[in-house]
């Protein structure tokens, strides 16, 4: 079998000394305008990090803390209000660069195309010629377990079935940085857990920079070499934890009793935040 | 057969029996309705007659001009009312009573507009037609899941291609449901406009019957439509179940 590192293209560091971040956020915030009668909603930041080359980095914090807003700003879905956002040092604005690749939590499979042609989506708009195509919805499709559904139809795949779709619809364009936003979050605990293993050999033999979205602390902490926590709203980065796992490592990291340690000091961090974010939430009911 | 089809079938033959037997025995007069198996005598000699015919496709083609015209226009002016929101808001109310109105009633005004050709039906036809495909292509292109949308821009795609390759295709069912309305509309719209004021095509032929006393042509005639328009619209649903059974609808 074609291994997966010789499929993803390699980039390699400007210098060895100080590799360039694969993308960076400077100062940036997002706020809503405000909508009729209520007042303008500030959503994020301001934040400022580098996501590094390479490396698997998760983003944890309370719900409505602005996790999907900063992926929003990071793939160039949204503007960011202030601040500026690169890409392998580009600016993002307001348009997906090419080389960015994301997985949504909702099912965004095309319920019209079969397995194999929502696989192929991406490569026949962008033109790729029909042998390359062939070739690399191939490889995705059995790299997500997916060679006996191929002309299966989405309606008739469960919810982690989908996903691996929609995996692979991104796979297949040979992204750099792929930003994932609570991908698992439908799907039930085992199956999370064997998404989460599968995510990680993606990782290693794709060579992308990963950046996953999560509300599970243990997922983050055992997917990631690097975990932002992220404040109530406005959503900022309080602390990033590293965590110092090998790049070869799976779901029986969950047994060692440093993995214990880890969870534990998210949630210490947490804790308060999620608190606060609660608060906010009865509040915005008290004012409705 | 299923079941279901069974029944079905039982259900017409049975209705069309006792219908049989109530004219045969006299329970229902002749000059009310006539026998099934007249009309089906009634139906052999209309296909026989060219003059059938001839007002069989004058009909058919103001009823496809119709329907051609309803479903791209309304297409159309709906997408671009769910691209213009104020303008959208400016004219719903309008599209919402619009059914209210009875369209027919305007007829003779369009005959003094149009003269008395086939542009007033054709024109009646559309109106009545066209306002089903607005509100259905509205009602899908609002239904397009955000998720999908922002997957297209994942994937870069210009606004042509969204819209063809992913908001068109997640719109369809509910476009094709429009498109069902807009085509039993423009028959609708047609033959009643024959009815009331024209010199040829089905809807006059039928009236003609009518004022004649001719109740097995008439009949005759009405079981001709009736057959046309189902059996159009059966295979417009066929298309239709096809898409939602692969969309697990």
């Amino acid at each position: 079998m074609r291994t997966a590192a010789a499929f993803a293209t390699p980039v390699t560091p400007a210098s060895a000394a100080a590799p360039a971040p694969h993308a960076r956020l400077e100062g940036v915030t997002r706020v809503y305008p405000a909508r009729s009668g209520g007042d303008e909603v500030h959503a994020l930041g301001p934040i400022s990090f580098d996501l590094r080359q390479g490396e698997f980095f998760s983003v944890v914090g309370p719900s409505g803390c602005g996790k999907s807003t900063l992926l929003d700003v990071l793939s160039g879905l949204a503007k960011p209000t202030e601040g500026t956002v690169t890409f392998e040092g580009a600016p993002v604005d307001g348009k997906v660069p090419d080389g960015v690749g994301v997985v949504f939590q909702e099912d965004a499979s095309f319920p019209w195309l079969s397995v194999e042609d929502n696989v192929a989506f991406g490569l026949r708009r962008a033109g790729t010629d029909a042998a390359e195509t062939r070739r690399r919805v191939e490889f995705a499709i059995g790299f997500m377990g997916l060679r006996d559904f191929r002309r299966a139809y989405p309606s008739q795949l469960s919810g982690g079935m989908r996903q691996r779709v929609c995996i692979a619809r991104t796979l297949v364009m040979q992204p750099r940085l792929i930003l994932l936003d609570e991908p698992f979050g439908a799907l039930d605990q085992q199956t999370r857990l064997l998404m989460g293993d599968e995510l990680l050999r993606l990782w290693r033999e794709t060579g992308a920079t990963v950046m996953l979205i999560t509300h599970a602390l243990d997922e983050a902490n055992l997917l990631s070499d690097r975990i932002g926590v992220m404040s109530a709203r406005p959503g900022r980065f309080i602390e990033v934890v590293e965590t110092g796992w090998d790049r070869e490592r799976d779901s029986s990291l969950a047994e060692r009793s440093e993995f214990g340690a880890v969870t534990s000091r998210l949630w210490s961090l947490l804790r308060g935040e999620s608190l606060r974010a609660m608060g906010q939430g009865q509040a915005a009911e008290k004012r409705a | 057969m299923s079941l279901a089809g069974f029944l079905r079938t039982l259900l017409i033959v049975g209705a069309v029996a006792a219908l049989e037997i109530a004219c045969r025995t006299g329970a229902i007069k002749p000059t009310m309705v006539v026998a099934p198996s007249a009309m089906a005598l009634g139906v052999v000699e209309a296909l026989r007659d060219p003059e059938f015919w001839r007002h069989f496709g004058v009909s058919v083609q103001a009823v496809a001009i119709a329907m051609v015209i309803a479903v791209t226009g309304g297409f159309c002016i709906g997408f671009m009312l769910t691209r213009v929101p104020p303008l959208r808001r400016a004219v719903s109310p309008f599209l919402a009573s619009y059914y209210s109105i009875p369209h027919i009633a305007f007829y003779p005004l369009l005959i003094v507009i149009f003269g008395l050709g086939r542009t007033p039906l054709i024109f009646l036809a559309t109106m009545f037609a066209m306002v089903a495909m607005i509100l259905a292509t509205m009602a899908g292109l609002d239904r397009v899941p955000a998720v999908l949308a922002k997957t297209a821009r994942v994937h870069r795609l210009g606004l042509v291609d969204e819209i063809l390759r992913v908001r068109l295709p997640a719109a369809a069912p509910h476009i094709l449901s429009g498109l069902k309305l807009a085509v039993a509309y423009s028959f609708i719209g047609v033959i009643a406009g024959e009815f009331i004021m024209s010199t040829e095509g089905i809807g006059h032929e039928i009236a003609y019957a009518y004022d004649n006393f001719n109740n097995q042509r008439m009949y005759a005639l009405i079981l001709i439509v009736l057959t046309l328009v189902t059996s159009f619209n059966m295979s417009v649903f066929a298309w239709e179940r096809r898409m939602l059974k692969r969309r697990g609808l």
